[in-house]
C-alpha cells in the first residue's frame, strides 16, 4: 500500500513536469491569453475571407458583372461579400439599427423580438456546447469520440420515451429525470466503444463510426415501430413530450432562448472543475497524454478509457436531450444537422479546452444562426461548413497561418491532442 | 542476387479470443437451428431464380431446394466450425472463417425466408456485387494509404467530392470518361491536401482526414444547392452501360454476375489483382511496406520517405475518386447531397476486417455489398423482421471483428505515425 502511494507520488511529481512544462517568467498573464487567442482569431479570419471567395466565384451576379467591364466586376464582387457578411452578423447578432431604435422606444416586446437573434444564436449554440465538450473530455483522455452524432441519438431517444411515456410528475423532478436518461443513453453508446477499446484494442474511431450507423437504423426502427406517433401516418415521428418534462423558454412564443444554454454552461465548468481539480481528471489527463507514464504510475488505463468514453457519451447524449426538451419536444430523423462533425471542430478550435470549446460552440452557434438569413441571397448554408472545415484546417496545422502571416513560433507545446491511430504507435 | 526474407508474424490468437469467436459462430449455429431449421413447414421448397432480370445471356434454370435438409446441413457445418474455433481455432484464417460462417447464416436466412415462395438469387448477388464496388474501391484506397503508414480516414469525403464532380463534368461535356477523369482528379486534389496536411504539417492523420470530410461534405452540398438543383441539366450525366464480354458473359450464373456488367466491377477486379501483386510482388511494393512498417529504417536504406508516402496518399485519391464517381456515372445518374452516406466509413472497415490486404479487402466489401442487398431485397420477403435490425448487421460483425484483429493482423506498425527527419 504505502509503496504503491509513494510510487504514485513520484510519478506524479515527474508528470507534472512533463505535462506542465513550467511558464516562461516574464510573460503576464494576459499576453499568454493574447498568444493563445491569436492563432485562432487568425484561423477564423482566413477561413471567412477563403468563404468570401468562394461566395464571389459562384456568384452568377459577379460573373455578369465581370463580362460588362473589370472595375463592374470588381465593385460587384466587393458588393456581394459586403452584403453576404452583412446578412451573416444581422442574422447572428442582430440588427444594431433596430436595437437601438427599438431600446429608445422602451416598448419591451419590439427590444425582445430586435435582440432575437442573439438569443436564436445562443440557442444554437446550446447544442454545440454539450457535443463539443463531448469530444474534448475524449481527447483530453486519449480517444478520439467520433461517435458523438450516435450518442446524441441515443440520448434523444432515451429523453424523448421518459419525457412522453412517464406521466403525472412535477416539472421539477420530470425535466431532471429526462435529462439524466439522456445523459445514460448517450453513456450507453459511449462506454460500448471505450470497453472495446480498453479491453481488445478495438480502435473507438472505427468502433464510434460503425455504433454512428447502429444508432440510426435504432432510431428509424423505434421511430417506425414503438415509439411512433399515434396518427402520424406512419411518419417517422415520436409523440410530444409531457409539458412537466419541457425545459423551460424565458420568453413568449417565437422566441426560443431556453434554460438549456445556463445548463450547458454550468456543465461546461462542471467538466472544467472534473478535469482540472479533480485526482480523477488529473488519471483522465495523464492517461490522454502519455498512457505509458500513467501506467508506470500506477494507474488504470482501463478504467480511465471506459470512464473517459462514458462520460463522453453522457455528454453529447445531454446535447440530445436538450434539442428534445428545449426546443423540438418531440423526435425526429432529421435531429441533427451535423453536430457529430461539428463538435470535433468545435473541441480542437477550443483547444480541447471547456472555456474553449464554450467561446467555440458560441461562434459557430452564430456562424449557422446568421448563415440562415444568408440563404435569403441565394447562398447555400452549407457555406459554414466550409468556412468550419478551413478554420479546422489552420487550428490544427498553426504552421499554415505563421507562414501566412509570418507569426513566429512559440516555445510552449501546441497541440493538447494526443491520439494514436489503430496502427502501431504503441512505441 | 538479393533475396528477399519475408518474416510471416507469428500469428496466434489468444485462447480467450479464440473462445469468445468459437462461442460467437456456434451461438449463431443454435440461433439458425431454433429459428430458421426447426420452423420450417413440412416438405417445403425454396425456389432461387438464377438469372437476374433483363439478362438475354448466360440463362440457367431455377434452382429448387428442399427446405429442410439444406437448412439442417448448413446449420450442421455452422455447429461444426463453431466447436472446431473453440476448441482448436483457425488461427490466421479465423476472420477468413467467421465471413464464411457470416455468408452461411444469411444464406440459411435466404433458404427460410424463400420457404414455399422465389427469390431472384442471382439478381441479389448482381445487386450485391454493385453496391460492393465503392465499398471494396474505398477499401483499397485505405489499404494503399495505410501500408505507406498513412491513415486515411477521408475516404468519405473523397467519394463524395469525386461523385459530385463526376456528375457536373459528366453532364457539361456529356462524355463519361472525361467525367470519369474529372471525379479523380477532385478526389486527387483532397489526396494531396490530406497527404500535405498530414505529412508536411504533420497534424493528426485523423484530424487532417476529418477536415477533407467536413470541407468535401459542406462544399458538395454548397455546390449542389447553388447550381445543380437550380440547373437540372448540370445534374444529368450519363451511365455507363453494361458491357458484356464475349463468351464468359454465356455462362451461366457467373457470366451474368461478372461479365456481363458495369465497367466499374471490370476496373475493381483489375485493381484487385494490381494492387495485390503491386503490392506483395515487386520492389515497388516492398518499398512502400517498409515505410509504413518502419520509415527510420527505410530511410536508412536510401528509400525516400516522403516522396512514397505522398504517392501512396496520391494513388490511394485516384482509387477512391474511381470509387466516388460510380456513385453518379456508375449507378444512380444523378448527384444528391450526401449521396455516398457512410461507404467511404464501411470502406475502412473493409479494410480492417481484410487485414489491411486488397484481396481481404474485397472479400470484405462483397460481404457488406451483401448485407446491404438482403437488407434492400427483405421487403419483398415479408419475413416480419425489421429491415432496420437486419440492417445493423454488417457494423456489428465489423465491431466484433475489430475486436479479434487487432494487435495480431497486418496493421502496418507505423500507421498513422507522422515521420520526422532527423
Amino acid at each position: 500500500m504505502s509503496e504503491k502511494q509513494q510510487k504514485q507520488d513520484v510519478g506524479k511529481v515527474l508528470l507534472d513536469e512533463l505535462v506542465n512544462p513550467p511558464a516562461p517568467k516574464k510573460a503576464g498573464r494576459w499576453s499568454k491569453v493574447g498568444r493563445a487567442l491569436l492563432l485562432p482569431a487568425l484561423a477564423v479570419l482566413t477561413g471567412l475571407i477563403l468563404g468570401a471567395s468562394l461566395i464571389v466565384v459562384t456568384s452568377e451576379d459577379v460573373w455578369a458583372a465581370f463580362q460588362v467591364s473589370f472595375g463592374a466586376g470588381l465593385g460587384s464582387a466587393w458588393n456581394t461579400i459586403t452584403s453576404a457578411y452583412a446578412a451573416l452578423f444581422a442574422g447572428a447578432l442582430g440588427d444594431p439599427v433596430r436595437i437601438i431604435q427599438a431600446l429608445q422606444s422602451g416598448n419591451a416586446v419590439e427590444i425582445r423580438r430586435s435582440i432575437n437573434p442573439i438569443l436564436e444564436s445562443l440557442v444554437n449554440a446550446t447544442p454545440y456546447i454539450f457535443a463539443g465538450l463531448a469530444v474534448a473530455l475524449g481527447f483530453r483522455a486519449g480517444v478520439f469520440n467520433i461517435g458523438v452524432e450516435g450518442q446524441l441519438f441515443m440520448g434523444a431517444i432515451a429523453a424523448t420515451y421518459v419525457g412522453y411515456a412517464v406521466k403525472g410528475l412535477p416539472g421539477f423532478i420530470h425535466m431532471p429525470l429526462a435529462l439524466l436518461a439522456g445523459a445514460l443513453g448517450g453513456a450507453a453508446w459511449g462506454f460500448v466503444p471505450g470497453w472495446l477499446k480498453a479491453r481488445t484494442g478495438g480502435h473507438e474511431v472505427i468502433n464510434t463510426i460503425m455504433m454512428n450507423y447502429i444508432a440510426f437504423r435504432l432510431t428509424e426502427y423505434l421511430l417506425g415501430g414503438p415509439m411512433t406517433r399515434p396518427g402520424s401516418g406512419g411518419l417517422p415521428l415520436s409523440p410530444i413530450i409531457e409539458k412537466s418534462a419541457e425545459i423551460p423558454q424565458f420568453f413568449p412564443a417565437p422566441i426560443r432562448f431556453h434554460l438549456g444554454f445556463f445548463i450547458a454552461l454550468a456543465t461546461a465548468y462542471g467538466v472544467y472543475w472534473l478535469l482540472f481539480k479533480t485526482t480523477w481528471g488529473f488519471n483522465l489527463r495523464t492517461v490522454g497524454a502519455n498512457p505509458n507514464a500513467a501506467r508506470y504510475a500506477g494507474m488504470d488505463i482501463t478504467r480511465n478509457t471506459i470512464l473517459a468514453m462514458s462520460l463522453a457519451g453522457a455528454l453529447a447524449g445531454l446535447a440530445g436531450a436538450n434539442q428534445i426538451l428545449a426546443v423540438n419536444r418531440s423526435m425526429a430523423i432529421g435531429l441533427s444537422p451535423g453536430y457529430g462533425f461539428d463538435s470535433i471542430a468545435l473541441a480542437l478550435i477550443g483547444n480541447s479546452t471547456p472555456i474553449g470549446v464554450v467561446l467555440a460552440s458560441l461562434l459557430f452557434g452564430a456562424l449557422r444562426n446568421g448563415a440562415t438569413r444568408m440563404e435569403l441571397l441565394r447562398i447555400p448554408n452549407d457555406i459554414v461548413s466550409i468556412i468550419q472545415a478551413l478554420i479546422l484546417a489552420f487550428v490544427a496545422a498553426p504552421a499554415i497561418i505563421r507562414t501566412i502571416y509570418r507569426i513566429k513560433p512559440s516555445k510552449e507545446a501546441d497541440s493538447t491532442v494526443n491520439i494514436r491511430s489503430w496502427g502501431g504507435g504503441q512505441k | 542476387m538479393t533475396t528477399i526474407i519475408v518474416h510471416r508474424k507469428l500469428t496466434s490468437v489468444t485462447p480467450t479470443r479464440r473462445r469468445w469467436m468459437g462461442l460467437v459462430e456456434f451461438v449463431l449455429g443454435v440461433i439458425m437451428l431454433l429459428i430458421f431449421t426447426l420452423r420450417v413447414p413440412a416438405g417445403a421448397v425454396s425456389t432461387f431464380v438464377m438469372t437476374p432480370g433483363g439478362i438475354t445471356q448466360g440463362l440457367a434454370p431455377d434452382w429448387v431446394l428442399p427446405t429442410f435438409p439444406v437448412l439442417l446441413g448448413l446449420t450442421l457445418v455452422v455447429m461444426a466450425l463453431g466447436a472446431f474455433q473453440f476448441f482448436r481455432g483457425f488461427d490466421r484464417w479465423m476472420n477468413g472463417v467467421l465471413g464464411i460462417v457470416a455468408g452461411l447464416f444469411v444464406f440459411a436466412f435466404l433458404t427460410w425466408a424463400t420457404a414455399n415462395t422465389s427469390l431472384n438469387l442471382t439478381g441479389m448477388l448482381s445487386a450485391a456485387v454493385l453496391l460492393s464496388v465503392p465499398i471494396t474501391l474505398g477499401a483499397f484506397s485505405g489499404v494503399l494509404c495505410e501500408r505507406a503508414g498513412v491513415v486515411n480516414i477521408a475516404i468519405e469525403g473523397m467519394m463524395l467530392m469525386a461523385s459530385m464532380t463526376g456528375a457536373l463534368v459528366g453532364s457539361v461535356t456529356g462524355s463519361l470518361v472525361v467525367g470519369l477523369l474529372a471525379a479523380v482528379a477532385s478526389s486527387v486534389l483532397l489526396a494531396l491536401a490530406h497527404a500535405v496536411l498530414s505529412i508536411r504539417y504533420k497534424i493528426n492523420q485523423i484530424i487532417s482526414g476529418t477536415v477533407i470530410n467536413i470541407f468535401s461534405l459542406g462544399m458538395t452540398s454548397f455546390l449542389s444547392s447553388k447550381f445543380l438543383q437550380t440547373y437540372q441539366n448540370l445534374n444529368n450525366p450519363p451511365i455507363f452501360p453494361r458491357i458484356p464480354i464475349p463468351l464468359l458473359a454465356d455462362i451461366p450464373v457467373l457470366g451474368p454476375l461478372f461479365f456481363n456488367t458495369n465497367l466499374f466491377v471490370y476496373i475493381m477486379f483489375a485493381l484487385l489483382i494490381i494492387i495485390q501483386v503491386a503490392l506483395f510482388a515487386t520492389r515497388w511494393g516492398l518499398r512502400l511496406r517498409s515505410v509504413g512498417e518502419h520509415p527510420k529504417a527505410a530511410d536508412t536504406l536510401g528509400i525516400n520517405v516522403f516522396r512514397t508516402r505522398y504517392m501512396a496518399v496520391l494513388l490511394g485519391g485516384v482509387v477512391a475518386g474511381i470509387g466516388g464517381a460510380f456513385f453518379t456515372l456508375g449507378s444512380v445518374g444523378r448527384f444528391d447531397e450526401a449521396m455516398t452516406a457512410g461507404k467511404g466509413f464501411i470502406g475502412l472497415a473493409a479494410m480492417i476486417f481484410g487485414n489491411w490486404t486488397p484481396i481481404g479487402s474485397f472479400l470484405a466489401g462483397l460481404l457488406f455489398g451483401f448485407a446491404d442487398s438482403v437488407a434492400s431485397k427483405l421487403p419483398l420477403l415479408d419475413t416480419g423482421i425489421p429491415i432496420q435490425l437486419m440492417a445493423m448487421a454488417p457494423y456489428i460483425t465489423t465491431m466484433v471483428v475489430l475486436a479479434g484483429v487487432v494487435g495480431r493482423g497486418n496493421t502496418p506498425a507505423a500507421d498513422g505515425e507522422p515521420y520526422e527527419k532527423e
